[in-house]
């Protein structure tokens, strides 16, 4: 165990087991070494990985409560899927696969901006109720567009979110969600949530980090929403609804709020233990909103809540994460 | 003219908190704010650091007027503050609070921050280094990583003043600093803020209830009540005049006047 963690809190082994998962990201599918069926749960992960630590940035380091993640979502999936199958050339769809995936990221993030007007007003319970209400409207809208099929949903993308185009885009998520939260961005999102009106006196400008991290927050749903819907090759309205956006609030809950750590553990977790207790049929629908109680009551911060493998956290910032002295020793030195 | 408020009213509702406050600051000096609870001081730091935009009246800073504008841009122009009920990260860390106030200093773009490129890695250095030279200068350096929360309150409220010079302010507004505090942790306040006027060329607005501070360290006192300057003078006048007696003390009753006379 003590191996492990070392291990992991070195930084040279970072690149090493990165490019050691890209190989075998590419040799999985090539030489069949997992069935079909976890390769199709190991992409689960990657997307829902994406979509847990994108919630997390606003819900969990900057402390609001946006409950219509979803909704992002749908924009992502609904502008990719419509380039590679109505405007980009449908032989070469492969190539301008990643060009969709941006674009859909893109589209999620203009309507994270809208979002974020409402958040320099409002917090908490009224701002959940306007993401809320947001989702839904997103929602209708694509219920009643015919262009693409509307409450039918829309179907005619290729299979191109293979195993490597995963986890090219969950690597690359993670470490630009990284680098913002490590930056003085991240910093005043943390500041928003500890104490707003003293963040502004500190020179914040408590605004633009908000709408910064709506359109983060929102154009990584749109990515995941993307990757999912060449995924699937089918996506129609009613999978991003509420209980899709209550299942990405579970993941990062579950995985513990500002903790990037944490969004990839809560977000494994999830998408394993909803096919693993996949035999009990509609007991699971019992079994994992108990877990979730379960662990609101003895780990209020989730499993990983506010704290952060040093694997995540970029050298430059090492030197304020020696070890925090005991409050004992702060109190006798006053 | 550091500092000048032109008449500045703050009316909520039908109550008025500030009336035609005319309040001048000169750069370097001490001035403190005093008045009974409720006379309208901190409203008036509101006022000063754009927390609210008075109902009439302008506040000009350095010749510039900067009434209306966001806090955090005044901020950046150079006024600083501490709060009555600390306002800390109380999360984070006590290096954390005093990085969070190089916000606007850090010249890097969001392109920078998201692929930790360009200016990003010499600025963030450079914020580092420049707030554990601020904990070593305010003896907090040993807390570097501590959360904020778990220090005992004299060391919070140091933590407040600390975090507050992080961003380089020529005017610091120090809200009822000596709150909460025992005398020997007042006579380490005084020292403290006597130190960083020096130190660091500071001119200081200060409200305070404890008069011995008020008294020790203010050049120039102003007496505010309902929301408007009662007095204005030294400390020797401040404690000799009547009216603020009377402010603080009550009028006489009608009858002990007939006495007098």
């Amino acid at each position: 165990m003590y191996g492990i963690r070392s291990a992991l809190s070195s930084r040279a082994t970072l690149p090493v087991l990165l490019f050691a998962g890209f190989l075998l990201s590419f040799a999985i599918p090539a030489y069949g070494l997992l069935d079909l069926y976890v390769q199709l749960i190991i992409i689960y992960i990657g997307i829902n990985i994406i979509l847990a630590l994108s919630l997390n940035i606003v819900n969990g380091y900057m402390g609001e409560f946006s409950v219509g993640h979803a909704g992002f979502m749908s924009i992502g999936a609904y502008v990719s899927a419509v380039l590679t199958v109505k405007v980009f050339p449908y032989d070469q769809a492969f190539l301008f696969f990643p060009a969709a995936i941006i674009a859909g990221g893109i589209a999620a993030a203009v309507l994270g901006l809208v979002v974020a007007i409402p958040s320099f007003k409002t917090r908490g319970d009224y701002l959940a109720i306007v993401t809320l209400a947001f989702s839904m409207i997103i929602k209708s809208v694509f219920d009643n567009i015919d262009y693409v099929g509307g409450a039918r949903g829309f179907t005619g993308m290729d299979r191109l979110t293979t195993l490597p185009m995963t986890y090219f885009w969950t690597v690359l998520s993670i470490w630009v969600m990284r680098n913002f939260i490590y930056s003085k961005f991240g910093r005043g999102m943390l500041a928003i949530r500890e104490e707003e009106i003293a963040a502004e006196m500190m020179t914040v400008d408590t605004r633009r980090v908000k709408a910064l991290a709506f359109v983060i927050s929102s154009f990584f749903a749109g990515i995941a929403g993307a990757l999912l819907a060449h995924m699937l090759q089918f996506i129609n309205p009613r999978m991003f609804d509420i209980i899709k956006s209550t299942d990405i609030l579970i993941m990062v809950y579950l995985g513990g709020i500002g903790s990037i750590t944490g969004s990839i553990i809560g977000a494994t977790l999830f998408t394993v233990l909803i096919e693993v207790l996949r035999p009990l049929e509609m007991w699971r629908m019992v079994l994992m909103p108990l877990l979730l109680v379960v662990l609101m009551i003895y780990r209020p911060l989730g499993i990983m809540g506010l704290r952060e493998l040093k694997l995540f956290i970029p050298g430059h910032d090492g030197a304020c994460l020696r070890d925090k002295p005991d409050k004992k020793g702060i109190q006798d030195a006053s | 003219m550091l500092l000048e408020t032109k008449g500045v009213t703050q009316r909520f509702g039908g109550i008025c908190a500030v009336s035609e406050l005319n309040l001048k600051v000169e750069a370097g000096e001490v001035v403190g704010v005093i008045g009974p609870n409720g006379a309208g001081k901190t409203t008036v730091f509101n006022i000063i650091t754009g927390v609210y935009n008075p109902t009439a009246g302008n506040v000009y800073f350095d010749g510039t007027d900067i009434t209306g504008m966001s806090p955090h841009r005044i901020a950046a122009k150079g006024i600083a503050r501490t709060f009555q009920n600390i306002r800390l990260f109380r999360g984070l860390s006590v290096i954390d609070n005093v990085r969070i106030a190089h916000y606007t200093a850090a010249k890097y773009s969001t392109i920078e921050a998201a692929l930790h490129i360009g200016r990003f890695g010499s600025e963030e250095r450079r914020i580092l280094d420049s707030s554990h030279d601020l904990l070593n200068a305010f003896g907090l350096e040993q807390y570097a990583s501590a959360r904020a929360a778990d220090l005992p309150y004299g060391l919070q409220r140091r933590l407040e003043i600390a975090r507050a010079l992080a961003i380089k302010p020529e005017l610091l507004l120090l809200d009822e600093p000596a709150a909460g505090m025992n005398p020997r942790e007042i006579d380490s306040l005084i020292g403290l803020i006597r130190d960083i006027r020096e130190t660091f060329g500071l001119t200081i607005l200060l409200i305070e209830h404890q008069m011995r501070l008020v008294m020790s360290i203010c050049e120039r006192i102003v007496v505010l009540d309902f929301g408007a300057t009662i007095a204005e003078g030294s400390p020797e006048e401040i404690r000799s005049d009547g009216r603020v007696i009377e402010a603080y003390l009550g009028k006489k009753q009608s009858g002990e006047v007939s006495c007098d006379a």
